[in-house]
């Protein structure tokens, strides 16, 4: 149960396949248009429950009720070796220790 | 009930905008023509540079600094053909408060809308922008709700964008997230529509010259530095505003030999509305996808009429690869100190190369850079790169296929911007426009007004419309 007053997540399908735009790419077509948003839970639900929110500016929102108090979670990503060869090759170029073309 | 089912919202789309923006397009148009009266729209909407240096200065946005790019310049000086490169000057637009240059589009459009009394802005966008307008209507007390096309269908969300959503929430902003599709526009209208918000359009007059500033500040810079004009200024381009704003911007403080150069990320062959696309890219702007449409038709906006026209201004264009700005901005990192970009540093790659085909009392300006953070960073974005698929390696950049790879360059001497044909883009927007004329001749003002759409002589105009299918009148033939 996540009480009401809470900071959630909902989605909401915005427009079926048929609904969509005419003209899109094949693969965009056969899929349904969908929203993500954020606000206050307006009453007490379980998550996968068709729930209101009002969000940061007050406005009434409707859709599925997917997360409690979202985070994010992107950060600065998994290890690239191959950037390290490079500050190591410009500093060597720079300082004059490499002046091949 | 009102019907918002997608037509019936797009068939209402000019009223929502007429109420959304407050200008009357229809002032500007000269009826029954495809032409309009640019600068006319430019002067009485638009704020004079006075007005906007003076509001920027009140919300923090602008007086960013110039920078030389000693090491870099030593670097391109190092391994250019005749050992010459232009001085490298970089304009650290990062240090406005949203951390890019759109703090200075935000700052006039949050403004005016304030002026007009509008409770709020609503701004559809996955970039910067989105930052720069929560900032600003954080600054001004207006509410603030950003639209972004942000994950694919499988809930996949670019790193870049996400982050972008996690800055506006910063700011107060709400933000709805979309996966991808043209039909942003809808629920953008649908907004507009529910909340009687203000469009903080990109493209309206005041964000354009809400761009002025940041041209007419570098030329001031130049000069009090250097003692000269820039020789060159590279501008990243995308929906053409970034290039439009700056050039006026250079043509106003007077700098009439300065050369502006456009310059995008080639993603040449990826679709940017295709759902299975959408995460083989690692740009989200600043690429060809948008560059080349919105040159070739600046009117595909969200206002009736785009106060963006890269054309009217573009000295020159190139392209760059993925694999080079991911190694120019790790080149800025490790030999000038900053981390920056990545999309902002398409110009500086661009520049790097531009730069060994001028003398070394030269100067060539990279007008903007943007700030770094979790998931907008080179790391995060070849590591998102790589998850999907995406090889990346060292090798020739020209090999660089989108979508199937990033080549970061064996060497800095790979590096190589490749120019695109301007006069064969110019084409390509003179056949649009004629495609709206249709069978009838070209009216009275039409062809001037190409003329100056197209920065075209009157005789180079005259032969690019015979070669499209059309007779000395411009009826089709």
């Amino acid at each position: 149960m996540i009480n009401k007053g809470k900071w959630v997540r909902i989605h909401k399908v915005v427009l079926q396949p048929g609904e969509r735009a005419e003209n899109l790419p094949a693969d965009t077509g056969k899929v349904p248009y969908e929203m993500w948003a954020k606000g206050f839970l307006t009453r007490d639900a379980e998550l996968g429950e068709n729930v209101l929110v009002k969000t940061i500016t007050g406005r009434i929102v409707e859709g599925k009720l997917i997360e409690m108090e979202p985070s994010f979670d992107h950060s600065y990503g998994s290890f690239i070796p191959e950037l390290l060869e490079i500050g190591l090759q410009l500093r060597k170029i720079v300082s004059g220790g490499e002046n091949d073309k | 009930m009102i019907n918002n089912s997608y037509e019936a919202v797009m068939s209402r789309r000019n009223e929502i905008m007429k109420k959304a923006i407050g200008i009357d397009y229809e002032e500007f148009e000269s009826k029954g023509t495809i032409a309009f009266d640019y600068e006319k729209m430019m002067e009485k909407t638009g704020y004079a540079l006075p007005e906007i240096i003076e509001m920027q200065e009140e919300s923090g946005v602008g007086n960013t600094p110039i920078m030389e790019m000693k090491n870099i310049t030593e670097l391109a000086r190092k391994i250019s053909k005749n050992n010459k490169a232009a001085r490298i000057l970089i304009k650290d637009e990062a240090s406005n408060p949203s951390g890019s240059f759109k703090a200075r589009r935000a700052a006039t459009a949050v403004y005016h809308a304030k002026q007009m009394g509008y409770k709020g802005v609503v701004a559809a966008t996955s970039g910067n922008y989105g930052a720069a307008v929560a900032s600003q209507a954080a600054i001004s007390g207006l509410k603030c709700i950003i639209v972004q096309e942000c994950y694919d269908s499988s809930y996949k969300g670019q790193p870049e964008i996400i982050e972008k959503a996690r800055k506006c929430e910063a700011f107060g902003a709400e933000v709805v997230q979309l996966t991808v599709g043209p039909e942003l526009f809808y629920v953008f209208l649908r907004l507009l529509e529910e909340t009687g918000y203000f469009n903080a359009s990109l493209y309206t007059p005041f964000g354009i010259a809400g761009v002025e500033t940041l041209g007419h500040e570098l030329v001031m810079q130049c000069r009090g530095k250097y003692d000269k004009d820039p020789d060159c200024v590279v501008c990243t381009n995308a929906g053409g505003g970034n290039l439009t704003g700056t050039a006026r911007g250079i043509i106003k403080a007077g700098a009439s030999q300065t050369k502006v150069v456009g310059a995008s990320v080639d993603l040449a062959g990826l679709h940017m509305a295709s759902d299975s696309q959408f995460n083989r890219k690692s740009f989200t702007t600043g690429h060809t996808g948008f560059g080349i449409p919105f040159a070739t038709w600046p009117d595909r906006t969200d206002v009736p009429r785009s106060a963006a026209r890269p054309l009217r201004y573009m000295d020159r264009y190139v392209t760059v690869r993925q694999g080079e700005v991911f190694f120019m901005t790790e080149a800025l990192a490790q030999l000038q100190g900053l981390e920056r970009g990545p999309a902002g540093n398409t110009s500086l790659a661009a520049a790097f190369s531009i730069a060994q085909e001028m003398e070394n009392d030269q100067i060539i300006v990279v007008q903007e850079t943007e700030y770094t953070g979790a998931g907008k960073h080179i790391q995060p974005q070849l590591s998102f790169a790589r998850e999907n698929g995406i090889e990346i390696k060292f090798g020739d950049p020209k090999e660089e296929i989108p979508g199937k790879n990033i080549i970061l360059p064996d060497h800095p001497s790979l590096l190589k911007a490749k120019d695109l044909d301007l006069i064969d883009i110019k084409k390509s927007y003179i056949e649009n426009s004629l495609k709206r004329i249709g069978e009838r001749n070209l009216k009275d003002g039409e062809f001037e007004f190409l003329m100056k759409e197209t920065r075209m002589e009157e005789s180079e105009l005259a032969k690019t419309i015979k070669e499209i299918g059309r007779g000395d009148d411009g009826k089709k033939r």
